[in-house]
Formats: C-alpha cells, structure tokens, sequence
C-alpha cells in the first residue's frame, strides 16, 4: 500500500513537471520560430522566398546582407543608429546623475517642486506629443537634425533615470563622500569620483534600458528626419518596405541586422534588464 | 560663499532642467494653446476657433471613436490573453524546475524587439499568398482557415492584437514572477501545515498576496496596448478601410495626411485625459481592494 502510493505520487510529479515543460516549450517555440523565419528568408534569393518554404533553405544567400547592407543602405543607417544611441545614453547618463546626485544630496530652493515635476512626467501620458515637437523643432530649426533628435531623446529617457539614480543615491551611504570632502575634493570632484563609480550598478540598468529605448525608436524619428541619409534603421526600414514590397529577402536581412544587436545585448546584460523591469515596475 | 554654494547645486540639475523645459513641458502647454486653433503647421496664421476642434471629435469623427473601439479591443485581449498566459508562465517558472533562466531569457526576447521589427516580421508570416503560417495551416491539414490575415476585415484587428500579445507578455510575466518570488516560502509551508492542499493554498495564499501586482500589471498593460501604434503601423498601416485603427495612429495621420495641427491637438489631449481617468479609477479600484 506505501510503496504503490509512493509510486503514485512520482508519477504523478513526473506527469506534472513534463506537462509544465511542455507548455513552457510551446511558447519559447511561439517565441522563436518568427526570428528564425526572419533569418532563414533572409538568406534565400528573390526566387525560392515565394517557393521554398522548408524552414533550412538548400542554399544559403549570405551576399543578401551585402546587398542589403552597401544598396539598401543598411550600412549608412546602422551606423546612424549607433550614433544616436550612443550619444543619448551619455547624454542621459551624464545629465540624469547629476540632477539625481543634486536632488539627493543638496538643499536648494525649489527643489521638491523641481523633483515633483520630473516624477510626475513620467506618470502623465501625453499621446501626441510628436505634434508640438514637431512645430518646436521646425521654430528652432533642428528639425531634420541629428542633435534635434538627440536632445528629444535624451528628454525621453530623463525622468525614468532621475528616479533610479536618486533612489540609490539616497541609500548609499554619504561617508566616503564626506572623506573625499575633507581631502579638498569639490562637489563635481565628489560626483564624478566617489559617486558615479559607487552607483555602476544603476548605471548599468540606465544605460540598458536606454540603450534598447533609443534603438527601437521610431515615431520621433520619422517626424524629425526628412533627409535619407540622417534616418535610423527602425524608419528606414519601413521606408524600404514601402519602396521596395518585393525585395523580401533584403528587407529581412535589414531587419535582422535591426534586430540582431539589440538581441545580442539583451542576452549579454540580461540581470540588469531583469533588475529594471522590477524596480521600474514598483514606480507605478 | 552661499550663493556661490546655491548657484553650484543649481548649476547640477540646470542641464536637465533645462532639456525637460524645452522637450516637455514646452510642447505640454503648447498642445493645449494648439488644440484651439485651425492651423496647418506651416502658414505663419494660426485661426482661433475655441472648442470646435473638440465639439467636431465629439459629433462628427466617427473613425476616430472607432479607432479607440479598436483600441479597447486590442486592450480587451491584452489584459484576459496575454495576462492569463503571462501569469501561468511565471507559476510554472516560480517551482523548482530545470531550465528555469532558459525560459525566462526567451520569454523576453520578444518585449527587446522594437514594434517595427516585430510588426515586418510578423506581416510577412501572415502574408496571404507566401506566409508561413498559410504554409503551415495547409501543412496540418486546414487548407479552409488559410487567407489572408491582414487584409480581410475580420481577422486583421485580431491578428494585430494576437501579435501585440506576443510582443508583449514578457513584462508581464517578469513582473508577475518577481512579484511570485517575494511572497515567503514559510506561508506556503504553515497552510501545508495546516492541511491546506495546493489548490487551496493557491487561492488562500498565491491569489489575495498577487492582487496588488495584478492590479499594477492592469495598469501598465491598459496604458501601453491604448497606446500601441507603432505594431500597426509596420503591419496594416491602419487597414483594410479603418478596420485596425487606433487613436494615435489618427493623430499621426491628422498631422500628417491631413495637415490639421490643431485638430492633432484637440485629439492628443482627449486621448490624453481618457487615459488619465482610465489609470485613476483603477488606481481608486485597487486601494480599496487593497483596504
């Protein structure tokens, strides 16, 4: 009677954890499978896409991300993309730890309010604000300029990094600042030696999170840029797509070269991306 | 020495300051000045017209109501589908099973992507002629279902809110875990004391602790899937005829194909003051589920 109810129960959680699997198998498969059609279309010719629907093609087309890179202009608008990015994230990263650094540390006058404002942008949704920006950019004439679009994004990413930075500044603890006051270090002495260094962890959150905010980007950039030769991938892409319906297999090598970087850091700075999903998640 | 000290701290958030000034709260102001007005973003002459911007939003659009039905729609979807599954995943990952990190890095491939990608991607699979789900049905043996997706008008907007499922169930299962993985181990082990079995001990400890977290999921999952534009646009452009509106897509496009500023505007912020009221309400509904 024990032994046949012992027996019982590992069957039964055997049952259990292989139904569970399989259940989380079909959806890391859901997952999958359209990246790996992304990439397998790209690597067959304009011929066999339409034809050829096994899911290894007989031959592969590398030359397609050649094509897609040197005529699609994929190149030219890859390295748009890093610029962009790169630029805002030191922006971000710079002017966010500042005021965060300030906001924590010093006593000012206005400084709640100014703190208050910052927070209560990032909860008030304004849908449609590429409309006014629209027409401010054009008074101020950096419409379809690059540091036109980088001051809009960097706006985008800066109250979201104020709070993160300003609630582990306010944890952290002031004695090593006040060791490097006594030496007769000033306060942006302070900031960018004791503070920046101690805070790398949220750094590195801020810089990911923003990182993959700025590359993914698109409806800002479609307004801001006229010119082709000053548009990030996500706008060129659909630039292409309607230029060119037919091209399939370039446009899915745009497509993964779009999407194979971002995919590359994720995996790479997955626990800093975990961390600012939650900790994002406890603003609201 | 004091206002120099002042002036110093001044001068570390005057950078941020001054960039939230000119990006945010500019154009914050001007929405509301522009939404009365006639104006279509070039000529020097700006026609004041009060409230008419408003009262035609309210009478006469009806693609731009039918546009927020289509919102509400994809809304609908996103909170039962894409939360349910995003729940029982972060259940199944929250026991101890092998290839835990496994699932969780693939889950969250998806939400990494950008809406572009996802959007092409995901056109070319439903793609009538040469998809691969096409392909796939006839494959197993359903040659009847095969059509094309994303042009025919009854499955298009269903087809665009199953893909924004898919982009997006990884925050909620991150958060849903997360929020799983605080509640201590110890209450599960005292109702197992107490002879709770595992059906009841879910609903007596797993669901009244998950509420809060469920609440917060709700609200990120309304604002973000009202505001889901992007997806459409790289996958229907808001077609066939209307059929996968949504709000800001209408906006965009009283910006840009009709080149009606103010009435972009006047838009923006009826969208803009529905949601507010949207995430107050559940933030009322939840402090007292909460109480």
């Amino acid at each position: 009677m024990k032994v046949k109810s012992v027996i019982y129960y590992k069957i039964k959680k055997v049952s259990v954890n292989v139904l569970i699997h399989l259940f989380l198998i079909s959806v890391s498969v859901t997952c999958l499978l359209p990246l790996i059609w992304m990439v397998v279309s790209s690597l067959k010719t304009q011929e066999t896409i339409f034809r050829d629907m096994s899911l290894i093609p007989r031959e592969f087309h590398f030359e397609n991300y050649y094509h897609a890179w040197i005529e699609g202009g994929f190149g030219r608008y890859f390295i748009n993309s890093i610029l962009y990015t790169s630029l805002v994230v030191v922006g971000i990263v710079v002017i966010s730890s500042l005021a965060a650094y300030a906001f924590s540390r010093f006593k000012f006058p206005g400084r709640t309010i100014l703190f208050i404002m910052f927070m209560a942008a990032m909860m008030i949704p304004i849908p449609g604000s590429f409309v006014p920006l629209y027409v401010l950019l054009n008074k101020l004439h950096l419409r379809d300029t690059s540091i036109g679009y980088v001051l809009c994004m960097i706006n985008v990413g800066l109250s979201t990094s104020i709070f993160l930075l300003k609630t582990f500044f306010d944890k952290m603890p002031k004695e090593l600042e006040d060791a490097a006051r006594i030496d007769g270090c000033n306060k942006l002495g302070i900031w960018w030696n004791v503070a920046l260094p101690l805070a790398k962890p949220v750094l590195a959150v801020v810089v990911v999170f923003n990182a993959l905010n700025v590359w993914n980007e698109y409806v800002l950039a479609l307004i801001i840029f006229d010119s082709k030769h000053l548009m990030p991938l996500q706008v060129a892409l659909m630039t292409f797509q309607g230029e060119f319906i037919t091209k399939y297999p370039l446009l899915m090598a745009g497509l993964t070269i779009t999407a194979l970087p971002i995919i590359i850091v994720y995996i790479l700075m997955q626990k800093y991306i975990v961390k600012g999903v939650t900790q994002g998640a406890l603003v609201g | 020495m004091r206002i120099k000290d002042t002036l110093e701290n001044y001068a570390f958030v005057a950078p941020a300051v001054v960039i939230f000034s000119i990006f945010y709260l500019i154009p914050f102001l001007y929405v509301f000045q522009l939404g009365m007005f006639e104006w279509d973003g070039i000529l020097p002459t700006k026609t004041f017209i009060g409230l008419s911007n408003f009262i035609e939003i309210f009478t006469q659009d009806k693609i731009w109501w039918n546009a927020m039905l289509n919102a509400g729609y994809i809304t609908l979807i996103a909170l039962t589908f894409q939360n349910a599954v995003a729940f029982l995943l972060a259940l199944a990952c929250d026991r101890e099973i092998k290839m835990k990190n496994f699932y969780r890095l693939i889950f969250f491939i998806p939400p990494v992507l950008s809406e572009v990608v996802v959007g092409l991607v995901w056109q070319w699979i439903l793609d009538g002629n040469y998809g691969m789900f096409n392909t796939w049905l006839r494959g197993i043996g359903l040659p009847g279902l095969a059509h094309n997706w994303l042009s025919d008008p009854n499955t298009a907007l269903t087809a665009v809110a199953i893909v924004h499922c898919w982009k997006g169930f990884g925050w909620g299962f991150l958060i849903f875990l997360a929020g799983l993985q605080t509640i201590p181990r110890e209450l599960y082990e005292a109702a197992r004391v107490d002879g709770a079995n595992a059906g009841q001990s879910f609903k007596n400890v797993t669901i009244p602790l998950m509420i809060p977290v469920a609440v917060l999921v709700g609200i990120l999952t309304i604002l973000g899937s009202m505001q889901a534009f992007v997806l459409i646009i790289a996958m229907t452009g808001g077609g066939p005829a209307y059929h996968t509106e949504v709000p800001v897509l209408r906006i965009l496009a009283s910006m840009r194909a009709s080149s009606r500023f103010g009435y972009a505007c006047a838009q923006g912020i009826t969208f803009g003051v529905i949601l507010v009221a949207i995430s107050f309400i559940q933030y009322r509904f939840s402090k007292k589920e909460r109480a």
